[in-house]
């Protein structure tokens, strides 16, 4: 019996070892380099060797200790249990203690320009993940097309500001209403699709908005982007080393010196502040009826139909409201980075979206905020390895849907439940 | 000069239908076997174009005949990524055959996320260029003032479209694979229990695909002359949008919807806009969807509590 298994496991590794060989040999081992206009071929036989090597041993290695246990209970699920029950019975300290630190984390005493920009970028992909959590969380719909809202809400709020000059407190709503009112009209059509379809639908979306932005010369100055859009002041405050005569800035008003950290601060508490009112906003409506409406619907959308709910309605607020606070997320977008371009708003940014969102666990908040950190934080730390850290991102998909299709923290509990009058 | 010019793009549509169709074949024949859209199936095409690639360059640095050559790189292409299509179904599909409806298709995401920046990693970002492997063709009508040619690259296209669009007919209309595939499409439990390995003819469904997605990848690198490590995504879109349009699951329906995305999207650039192409294809998509998503040849699909 022993050996038996033994020798079956030797063949399927060799076997592994073949397709590995078949899978690598042409793509890596055979590299096309391009010489006087004229493709040549580079061998690399000594990677892709190494490389079935440590397919077939590990597939050797798995065979003979992962799958030969009797027990296959995955240590990740109860590691994931723990963690949610943690948070389940914590979750206001920690999420107190989180908002604590997100707010003194600008004056400690180890934050550099560096770790604030990363911060900021952080914040602005939980702002993004949360307004997904919406539509794929809440409602369960899938958007493969989110960063078209992101990319509506930049657009809107760069082109108010250049040729009104309007402020950044009067151009945000207008940035989310746009947004919105693009969720409204590309969901109006779609919303009744099946869940794939739906997906395949709003990416399709996506890329048009991206195609459209790109040669729509006249509006957008397509690739060449838009510059020169006006930095956000502290309430008619502007950040500014040399202010104009007779003008008042943030350091000539509150009589400090000058620091070019004042404006990154205060772009990170903007940033800080809206992701908060984007939690709040989620965390407040899911109490609501449309809240409760979005979550039957995603469990059963012909049990809701026979209870009188109109699922496109439903659909459709679900769609606006998460198409809004991307809009929102986009106009700091463009104010933080002063000037914006369709390259920012390509499929991968959706992709990322995405999987924050499912990472943490779909309808999970806190789920939200870990795998941003995580991936954002995987990503900026192998910044140098371009390709590579996005096989490892697209890897880590393809791995948390086999372990833990409900992500990190997967909750399902109903956000409202009866209560036993009965004590327990 | 009209009809000249109509005529001229009614063949390069032809020509990119059937490119199109070959992959459409891929979504569809997935679809109708385990309902979920195999979205890194326009990277496998991507793969498939880098092996024929590859395949080219060094038969070049041989002196085997053309047609040869041809068959050879067609088969290599077809072998190689067909072990991509069978082992991305092993890795990232088969353990979610029972977890919930969106699992397999994020999955596909991540794993088309994977395949892209894999072969960006393996060879490189640039754009590759390919030296011409069929040369000539006819030119007619050319006391119109508009020359149409019709080159031999485009013939060998439809040909070999043709013929094995046959080939797999005849295969899933004929044989006892076939029957399979088609029993498992209908209720796999129950075919299971009438004696039909159900995982086997999944993984075999893959491979298919695959090898016609990679025959149209060699297609692609032949006609076009440049391919990168991005052309997977709008191929794939495209080929989606025509599966979508000739009836999702129905095979002759591909290719149908293959041959009009390819016509629309020729027509469009050559009497439109070339700039705004992309979303001919996609207009097509949502306009499908909504209004009759069953496509020309599909069956519906009710809703059962």
């Amino acid at each position: 019996m022993e050996k038996k298994f033994f020798q079956t496991s030797i063949k399927d590794s060799l076997f592994t070892g073949l397709i590995a060989l078949a899978l690598f040999g042409p793509i890596v081992g055979l590299r096309t380099v391009a010489k006087n206009e004229v493709l040549e071929v580079h061998p690399k036989w000594f990677i892709v060797l190494i490389i079935v090597i440590v397919c077939a041993v590990g597939r050797f290695l798995t065979n003979l200790y992962v799958y030969n246990r009797d027990q296959k209970t995955g240590i990740q699920s109860s590691i994931g249990k723990s963690i949610s029950n943690f948070l389940d019975t914590k979750g206001y300290q920690i999420a107190l203690t989180a908002i604590i630190f997100s707010v003194i984390f600008p004056f400690l005493p180890f934050t550099d320009r560096y770790l604030m920009d990363i911060a900021i970028m952080m914040l602005t992909y939980i702002m993004l993940g949360w307004g997904l959590n919406i539509v794929i969380g809440l409602a369960g719909l899938l958007d493969l097309g989110y960063v078209a809202f992101y990319a509506v809400g930049a657009y809107s709020y760069a082109l108010f500001a250049i040729h009104f000059g309007w402020s950044f407190w009067i151009c945000l709503p207008i940035a989310g209403i746009f947004a919105a009112m693009f969720g409204v009209l590309l969901g109006f059509p779609v919303l009744r699709l099946r869940g794939d379809y739906l997906a395949i639908v709003t990416l399709a979306f996506g890329e048009m908005i991206r195609i459209l932005l790109l040669n729509w010369y006249q509006l957008t100055k397509g690739p060449d982007g838009l510059t020169g859009i006006p930095r956000p002041s502290f309430f008619g405050l502007p950040f500014k080393s040399f202010p104009d005569e007779g003008e008042q800035t943030f350091h000539t008003f509150f009589g400090v010196e000058y620091d070019p950290m004042q404006r990154i601060i205060f772009l990170y508490y903007l940033i800080l502040v809206l992701a908060l009112i984007t939690n709040l906003f989620t965390i407040k409506i899911r109490r609501l009826p449309i809240g409760r409406a979005w979550e039957a619907l995603r469990e059963d959308e012909i049990a809701c139909k026979s209870l009188g709910v109109n699922p496109r309605n439903t659909k459709l607020t679900a769609f606006a409201i998460g198409a809004m606070f991307g809009g929102f997320a986009g106009s700091f977008f463009a104010t933080r980075q002063a000037f914006i371009s369709p390259e920012s708003f390509t499929f991968i940014e959706s992709a990322i979206i995405v999987a924050i969102v499912v990472l943490g666990g779909m309808g999970s908040q806190t789920g939200v905020v870990l795998a941003t950190v995580f991936l954002i934080g995987l990503i900026e730390v192998f910044r140098d390895f371009e390709s590579y850290r996005m096989i490892a991102f697209g890897g880590a998909m393809v791995l948390i849907m086999i372990f833990r299709p409900r992500g990190i923290l997967a909750t399902r509990k109903p956000t409202i439940t009866l209560e036993k009058s009965s004590s327990k | 000069m009209d009809t000249a010019y109509f005529l001229q793009q009614l063949i390069n549509g032809v020509t990119l239908g059937s490119v199109y169709g070959l992959i459409a074949i891929g979504y569809t024949m997935v679809y109708g076997i385990i309902g979920m859209i195999n979205f890194a199936h326009g990277d496998i095409f991507m793969v498939g174009a880098f092996i024929a690639l590859i395949s080219f360059i060094l038969f070049a640095l041989t002196s085997i005949a053309l047609p040869i050559v041809l068959l050879l790189t067609l088969l290599i292409a077809m072998v190689f990524t067909a072990c991509y299509g069978w082992t991305v179904e092993k890795l990232a599909y088969k353990p979610l055959r029972k977890s919930f409806r969106l699992a397999p298709l994020i999955s596909a995401l991540g794993m088309s996320i994977v395949l892209q920046n894999y072969v960006q990693a393996a060879q490189g970002a640039r754009i590759k260029t390919l030296q011409p492997v069929i040369q000539g063709g006819f030119t007619f009508m050319e006391d119109t003032g508009f020359t149409v040619s019709l080159s031999y690259l485009q013939i060998f296209i439809v040909l070999v479209t043709i013929v094995l669009m046959a080939i797999f007919t005849l295969l899933i209309t004929k044989t006892a694979l076939g029957r399979a595939q088609r029993a498992c499409e209908q209720d796999r439990t129950m075919t299971a229990l009438m004696g039909i390995n159900v995982d086997r003819t999944i993984s075999i469904t893959f491979i298919i695909g695959s090898s016609l997605a990679s025959v149209a990848g060699m297609m692609f690198v032949m006609y076009y002359g440049v391919i990168d490590f991005y052309i997977g995504f709008l191929a794939g879109i495209k080929a989606f949008t025509a599966a979508v349009l000739g009836g999702i699951g129905s095979v002759p329906g591909a290719m149908l919807g293959g041959l009009l995305i390819g016509l629309i999207e020729v027509f469009w650039s050559g009497y439109i806009s070339i700039e705004y192409k992309d979303i001919a294809a996609f207009t097509v998509l949502v306009v499908v969807l909504i209004f009759f998503p069953t496509g020309f040849l599909g069956k519906p699909d009710i809703e059962k509590v």
